[in-house]
């Protein structure tokens, strides 16, 4: 059947170059091993996230000591760029505040929608920036933004809880 | 015997490159590519006879009304409906669905009825029905699946009784490429006095469907799927149905007589017709026909059956992936769904892609049936009559290097 043009096809090699940007070696490390996967006994944010796209899920826990995050937790099932993302999250936001913990989301998100330069991203996303490479490849953005929006969710919700609690005071 | 070598080559988009290699286009339960005389029916039908049909006294609308109808016909044809006024066309087999579930379920079920269907339907052929039992206060059932993802029957008694009143399945799932008895279940729903609904969505571009062999009340299908444009299909309903149904959308066409306060109905099938319809791709709809024909849906049929076979025996050399559906080909389709084990199918999907392989991967809107599989998603390869067992060879092998290249090793 048809030999000629196939034979060129079947000796194809497979070296994956192109997608080294989207699969980094500390995103197949975090993929391989997540980080901070122990559900936490207490916590004072907690928020689920879902792509029905692909399927991809996530849990985020998070447990604040003096306004710093102190202890976090992430619960998925996805592909590598939805689980990798959430467990470098984990990592990224230990110890900072709930703002800053934002922040780094509102900067990962410009970085992904192509908003912001690649050198301040650099300084200032630190382990993060391993996910740049998502953004070529426009479909898997969102796999990379769940936990992020996941967090924002947990964050919007922990904030709405705090204002009910003070307008409830007498 | 195809020569798939000839075929190739009336598909223009086949010979294009993908991130620098030649495409293998396997994702043909999504949509199917055209070939060259499909695409002229339509660029002929927009320079040369371009009008709106069945109203105009021009040459131009009475050359497009022949073409349009003459579609008609052929569709009609291809699946042995002696009678091409039996067929209305529609964008595709959801909105084919929909209309059955509009004019004919929502009248012809009550509360207390019930609606059978199966655990492997494409939400096109399940959210309408839901939608019925919830608003006419009926049951929906479901038949289960055996290991081998075919329907188990064995219950089949307790599920189809009396108070039936619709069978609704997929004659071949588009995830697990199973072929269903729809034959013999339209005879069990009609001993019991019901109606059968089947979504030929995946089969009627793959193998020969008969309406008058399968008895069947309704057949939905798309022509997207089968070589013609997207935004075309059709749906085949039974005379003595269809005289009972109600108009779906009401307008224009669809009218004989208006006045200002009621309408009376047009004739079968511009009835459920209303509005200016997709004359363009109906007519290359026809061009796709006349395409298939002259292959012969038998050969058709056993270059899928021999494909999918080989596809299936290379798979087998994945220790670590789990391939769906039955082995028998006579209850199987060109359709092959897989697991890879840890590798998710999203992350196939991409490596894939950069290799110039197009697969889908996901929930193949089917999401009760990845509960019933207990996997979130799969990846699936889909053939059609240009794939060659070369293309499966480079699938087989650009998985095996996913696999690596992903391994926790």
């Amino acid at each position: 059947m048809c030999a000629g043009w196939v034979i060129i096809m079947s000796t194809q090699g497979f070296d994956f170059a192109d997608v080294d940007d989207l699969y980094r070696e500390i995103i197949l490390d975090h993929y391989r091993s997540p980080r901070n996967q122990e559900k936490l006994a207490e916590s004072d944010l907690e928020a689920e996230g879902m792509n029905p796209f692909c399927g991809d899920e996530v849990v985020i826990q998070i447990k604040l000591v003096d306004g710093l995050v102190d202890a976090v937790s992430f619960k998925g099932n996805g592909c590598s760029i939805s689980q990798a993302s959430a467990s470098i999250l984990t990592d990224a936001i230990k110890g900072k505040t709930l703002d800053e913990a934002e922040a780094l989301y509102f900067r990962f998100r410009d970085m992904m929608y192509g908003k912001s330069s690649s050198d301040d991203d650099a300084d200032q996303l630190g382990e993060v920036e391993a996910l740049a490479g998502v953004k070529r490849f426009p479909i898997r953005v969102k796999c990379a933004l769940l936990a992020w929006a996941t967090l924002e969710d947990a964050i919007k919700k922990h904030a709405r809880e705090a204002e009910k609690k003070t307008s409830d005071k007498p | 015997m195809l020569d798939i070598k000839a075929i190739r080559k009336d598909f223009p988009i086949l010979s294009r490159q993908v991130y620098g290699k030649p495409l293998v286009y396997l994702d043909n339960a999504a949509t199917s590519q055209k070939p060259t005389s499909v695409i002229k029916a339509l660029t002929e039908y927009y320079e040369e006879y371009n009008s709106n049909i069945h109203r105009g006294v021009h040459a131009l609308s009475m050359e497009a009304t022949d073409r349009y109808e003459e579609a008609r016909q052929k569709c009609a044809g291809f699946i042995g409906s002696p009678i091409a006024e039996n067929l209305i066309m529609v964008r595709n087999t959801t909105e084919a669905i929909n209309l059955v579930a509009q004019s004919w379920a929502q009248h012809n079920i009550g509360p207390g009825d019930e609606i059978l269907t199966t655990h492997m339907e494409h939400h096109s052929n399940l959210v309408p029905w839901q939608k019925v039992a919830k608003d006419r206060g009926a049951e929906l059932k479901f038949i289960p699946l055996t290991s081998e993802q075919t329907l188990d029957l064995s219950d089949l008694d307790r599920l189809l009784t009396s108070r039936t009143k619709l069978v609704a399945l997929n004659h071949m799932s588009n995830v697990l490429g199973t072929i269903n008895p729809v034959k013999e279940l339209g005879q069990a729903a009609h001993r019991v006095g019901a109606r059968i609904l089947i979504d030929g969505a995946q089969s009627v571009p793959h193998l020969k469907v008969d309406v008058k062999d399968l008895d069947c009340d309704f057949l939905a299908f798309s022509g997207h799927k089968m070589l013609a444009p997207t935004g075309i299909g059709v749906l085949y309903v039974k005379q003595e149905v269809l005289e009972d149904m109600e108009p779906f959308l009401r307008g224009g066409e669809m009218v004989k007589q208006v006045w200002d306060d009621h309408a009376t109905w047009n004739d079968l099938p511009m009835r459920f017709e209303a509005g200016t319809p997709n004359i363009a791709d109906a007519i290359a709809m026809g061009a796709a026909i006349d395409y298939l024909e002259a292959l012969g849906m038998e050969n058709v049929r056993q270059h899928e059956i021999s494909i999918t076979e080989y596809a299936l025996n290379a798979f087998q050399e994945l220790e670590e992936v789990t391939v769906f559906g039955p082995r028998d080909m006579s209850q199987r389709g060109g359709i092959v769904s897989f697991y890879g084990g840890d590798v998710h199918p999203h992350d196939i999907g991409t490596m894939l892609d950069r290799e110039g392989i197009a697969i889908r991967t996901g929930h193949h809107c089917a999401m009760p049936l990845m509960n019933k599989l207990a996997v979130p998603a799969t990846a699936r390869a889909s053939f059609y009559i240009y794939n060659t067992e070369e293309e499966v060879d480079l699938l087989v092998s650009a998985l095996k290097a996913t696999l690596r290249y992903f391994s926790k090793a």
